[in-house]
């Protein structure tokens, strides 16, 4: 496992354009968001949970279909399917390397957005929190997405169709708790709410995602 | 020792194998000949386990490899028509990646084999067709696995390669190994006895 992380990890500094690209992608979003409504910095800390929430889904989605895309092109999946190690570990290995270069790159940008969208420290924080174990979840529900439209040529709409109404949930809970701390309030019940999704996708989807893989590469 | 019963398999309402039975055991090189668009991809895929077949079962060791075998996938080594090989990894990092008990000499050892020496370090991408194969090829010479599937081996490699690959196919052989194998190229002339399946055809 340890090994397929290493690897992947190296491939991902290797490709640095498409990891970079994605978080381009977020930055640019957010702050499209102050020029197009203009600098009243009440309304955008208003508003600044659900942007940066749905900039941040929508960069995460970006860099999605990287997970198994170049594998399946170059004949690798077979073979990580071939491996020793049970298919679900070898998944998990690769869905948590995906989100080191996909999902914890937002938390440390989150200072900048959040500096566009005058959000402040407390709102900040919970930001953070929401990031960690909202992205996470993301990659995971995503991968299976992925593993289902690996093997068919465009299946790159499909997958935002496939992926963000799963991840409505998310970003729900996940702004609602961003809100909630700008204004000093609580978020310890939806960040348990969060953590509750991400402990069943983490251990429920590897399985989903082995079982799709099979079918992609039947 | 791999076991094939009366597989069969169809697409989209063609059948292209039907009732196919073959035992291959210890020592043994089968090549699996046939038109483009025959099989022998699938047939091959079937063996790996990838695919499942429509009718019939595949026995290694008389275990079905569609439950937890010893020794499975272990002592199965798959070399596809891609060839799993990363682009921006060196040949080194890819061979160890799938070899991760080989040590480093024994790796520069397989390299050289494959006439690659000088390009250990070499990321991938900058090597011709020819050299990406061998990389790949290269496991061969680091595998400890029994039972190879190779699917097309002998595509973009030089006749020296070729000539190469059959020393280790019979060495392989020699080592009670078996070889399952597609090749529209006549593979030369060799002390092993080469059984011949033709897809659309009986089992010699």
């Amino acid at each position: 496992m340890q090994r397929i992380l290493l690897r992947e990890l190296k491939i991902a500094f290797r490709h640095r354009a498409e990891v970079i690209n994605p978080l381009w992608f977020f930055l640019i979003i957010v702050t499209l968001f102050p020029l197009g409504i203009g600098p009243e910095s009440t309304l955008l800390a208003r508003i600044a949970p659900g942007i940066v929430w749905v900039a941040a889904l929508l960069a995460s989605l970006l860099g999605l279909e990287r997970m198994f895309r170049d594998d399946y092109l170059d004949g690798s999946l077979e073979q990580l399917l071939l491996l020793p190690t049970p298919l679900p570990m070898v998944v998990l290995a690769k869905v948590f390397a995906h989100w080191l270069t996909s999902g914890l790159p937002l938390i440390i940008l989150s200072p900048l957005a959040s500096l566009f969208l005058s959000l402040n420290f407390t709102g900040w924080w919970g930001l953070v929190l929401t990031l960690l174990l909202g992205t996470l979840t993301f990659s995971f529900l995503g991968a299976i997405g992925v593993a289902l439209t690996v093997g068919l040529r465009r299946g790159g709409v499909l997958l935002s169709l496939l992926v963000l109404p799963l991840a409505i949930p998310i970003l729900i809970f996940a702004s609602s708790a961003v809100d909630a701390a700008s204004q000093d309030l609580a978020i310890s019940g939806y960040l348990a709410i969060l953590a509750a999704m991400l402990v069943v996708s983490v251990v429920l989807a590897p399985f989903a995602i082995a079982a799709a893989l099979r079918v992609s590469l039947q | 020792m791999l076991q094939a019963l009366n597989l069969s398999c169809y697409r989209d309402e063609r059948v292209l194998f039907k009732d196919l039975t073959f035992t291959l055991s210890a020592g043994e090189i089968m090549q699996i000949e046939g038109e483009n668009g025959a099989g022998k991809t699938t047939l091959l895929r079937l063996l790996t386990g990838l695919s499942r077949p429509e009718e019939g079962s595949i026995l290694w060791k008389d275990c079905s490899i569609r439950k937890p075998c010893e020794g499975w996938p272990q002592q199965m080594i798959y070399l596809a028509h891609l060839p799993g090989i990363k682009q921006v990894l060196t040949a080194y990092e890819n061979l160890r990646f799938y070899h991760p008990n080989a040590t480093r000499e024994a790796i520069y050892q397989a390299l050289e084999e494959v006439e690659l020496t000088g390009y250990e370090d070499t990321p991938v991408a900058n090597f011709s067709a020819g050299q990406q194969r061998r990389v790949a090829l290269a496991r061969l010479w680091l595998t400890d696995a029994t039972l190879w599937i190779l699917d097309e081996p002998l595509t973009a490699i030089d006749k020296w390669g070729v000539k190469k690959l059959n020393e280790k196919f019979t060495e392989h052989l020699a080592q009670q190994g078996i070889i399952v194998l597609t090749t529209h190229q006549d593979l030369p002339a060799s002390t092993q006895p080469i059984r011949k399946l033709r897809l659309s055809g009986e089992v010699e």
